[in-house]
């Protein structure tokens, strides 16, 4: 298993509440990762640290390290853009800015400088093409994302964080409000995905973990309860509260 | 927060037992037809056959229902999966210990019983399906490495009487039909004993997630 990024000893408070506790772990690289837990158990916010989402959080205070590129992504001399640029981002809603599908796609490339018409055309194929939704759209790509169905407007905004070309794509819980072909789609998607990115991913669906990922964290009120292969976690998992988790005793 | 389920799980644990049940008492009543040669008895269990095919039915609707209902994980799946394989070796046993009651019903046996002693082998092998049925009941590990190692023991009783009958097939083959009859009984008798050591293992899978490839 190649390794793409090493959380050590990542702690987290906002204010006074501890959120996350000593989190270590190391994420695979082109591989999906799935983090479930109960809410409130501190996976979206894990979620969040890996391309230091939480900075934009009041009082929050995170000690410890994680390692991407070799180097400590809470340096001080890490550029949170490059960062952000490197490891995107997808919610649960989807969130297309008001203007154009082309122009949502070319927004970050445009951003980062690039201004030649025939290169962000590319980008703007290329990253419709990797999200499964150009047949569907490049006949009106000049008009408005918003004029788009729920599940289409997801893959637009996986589309548009692939146009910077990351390197892991963080999802959270990126098809809770899409209907089950939508769902189907984004799961499809993320499996293709994985040969070129690397995947983590909030879920409360247990059966999407099962279906599309190939390692799970279970988190338990900040705690990192477990981290392994998810064939095994789903079959003979290793931890009594991750086994009470899955099998619908809790949470 | 899942009652419901629980109470399914329930219902499938007793139901196993059950089969569990219906297998012990026709082995049962098949040794008892056989040590007395009793033809009656051996008709009787006739309509065993019939309730076996029905209770695994019943179990395999009952397994289906589950996976497709609770999309079950972890200790569940392994509950669900290892019934269904465990419900499948049940009625082979059931069902072989019926065909045993065949032969002994069509006759042939039973004038030259005093040429083959089962009572060793029949008692073994329902030795064998007891501990593999409480291994099951109670979850017991120990008990189904007993019943797996159980099994060199009626393999070699099983051995001992085919021999003998080829044995005295050879000195006697006047009587041919009646050795072959005594043979399928022998055999069955080994089958019963496999099938058990089968559920042992099932047993296994659902405590430790393993499938143990019994030689």
């Amino acid at each position: 298993m190649d390794t793409i990024m090493e959380v050590k000893d990542l702690n987290l408070w906002y204010g006074d509440h501890h959120a996350l506790h000593d989190i270590n772990v190391d994420i695979p690289k082109n591989q999906i990762t799935a983090l479930i837990g109960p809410s409130g158990c501190g996976k979206s916010t894990f979620l969040k640290t890996l391309n230091r989402m939480n900075d934009l959080v009041e009082n929050v205070k995170i000690t410890g390290n994680i390692i991407y590129n070799n180097e400590n992504i809470y340096a001080p001399k890490v550029d949170v853009t490059w960062l952000r640029k490197r490891i995107g981002m997808v919610f649960q809603k989807p969130n297309p800015f008001p203007m154009s599908i082309y122009d949502n796609i070319a927004y970050g490339p445009r951003t980062h400088g690039i201004t030649s018409k025939v290169k962000l055309d590319t980008i703007v194929e290329k990253s419709l093409k990797d999200a499964a939704i150009w047949d569907e759209v490049k006949d009106r790509l000049n008009t408005s994302a918003l004029g788009m169905s729920g599940g289409q407007q997801q893959r637009l905004c996986i589309a548009r964080a692939l146009a910077v070309e990351p390197d892991i794509l963080l999802m959270d819980e990126s098809t809770s409000a899409l209907d089950p072909i939508s769902t189907g789609k984004i799961e499809e998607l993320a499996v293709e995905l994985k040969k070129k990115y690397t995947v983590v991913m909030v879920t409360h669906n247990m059966q999407q973990a099962v279906r599309i990922s190939d390692y799970c964290a279970f988190f338990l009120l900040g705690d990192l309860v477990e981290f392994s292969k998810t064939e095994e976690m789903f079959s003979m998992p290793k931890d009594r509260r991750t086994e009470d988790y899955i099998t619908g005793r809790f949470g | 927060m899942r009652s419901m389920f629980d109470q399914q799980l329930k219902t499938l644990n007793e139901e196993m037992l059950y089969m569990g049940g219906l297998c012990e008492d026709t082995i049962q009543q098949t040794i008892e037809a056989l040590m007395s040669g009793d033809v009656k008895k051996a008709h009787a269990l006739n309509n065993m056959m019939s309730q076996l095919t029905q209770q695994e039915r019943s179990i395999e609707n009952i397994c289906l229902k589950l996976l497709m209902q609770q999309q079950p994980v972890a200790r569940d799946l392994r509950t669900i999966s290892s019934s269904l394989k465990m419900v499948t070796d049940m009625e082979r046993i059931g069902i072989q210990a019926c065909e045993i009651a065949e032969i002994i019903a069509a006759g042939n046996v039973v004038r030259a019983t005093d040429k083959v002693d089962f009572q060793e082998l029949s008692n073994e092998v329902s030795h064998m399906v007891q501990m593999a049925m409480m291994a099951y009941d109670k979850k017991d590990m120990n008990l189904a490495d007993e019943v797996i190692k159980y099994d060199d023991v009626v393999d070699k009783l099983f051995c001992d009487i085919r021999e003998d009958l080829i044995k005295q097939l050879k000195d006697d083959t006047n009587d041919a039909e009646c050795f072959i009859d005594m043979l399928m009984i022998d055999k069955y008798f080994e089958r019963i004993g496999d099938h058990a050591v089968n559920i042992a293992s099932w047993v296994k899978f659902s405590i430790t997630g393993e499938i143990q490839i019994v030689e």
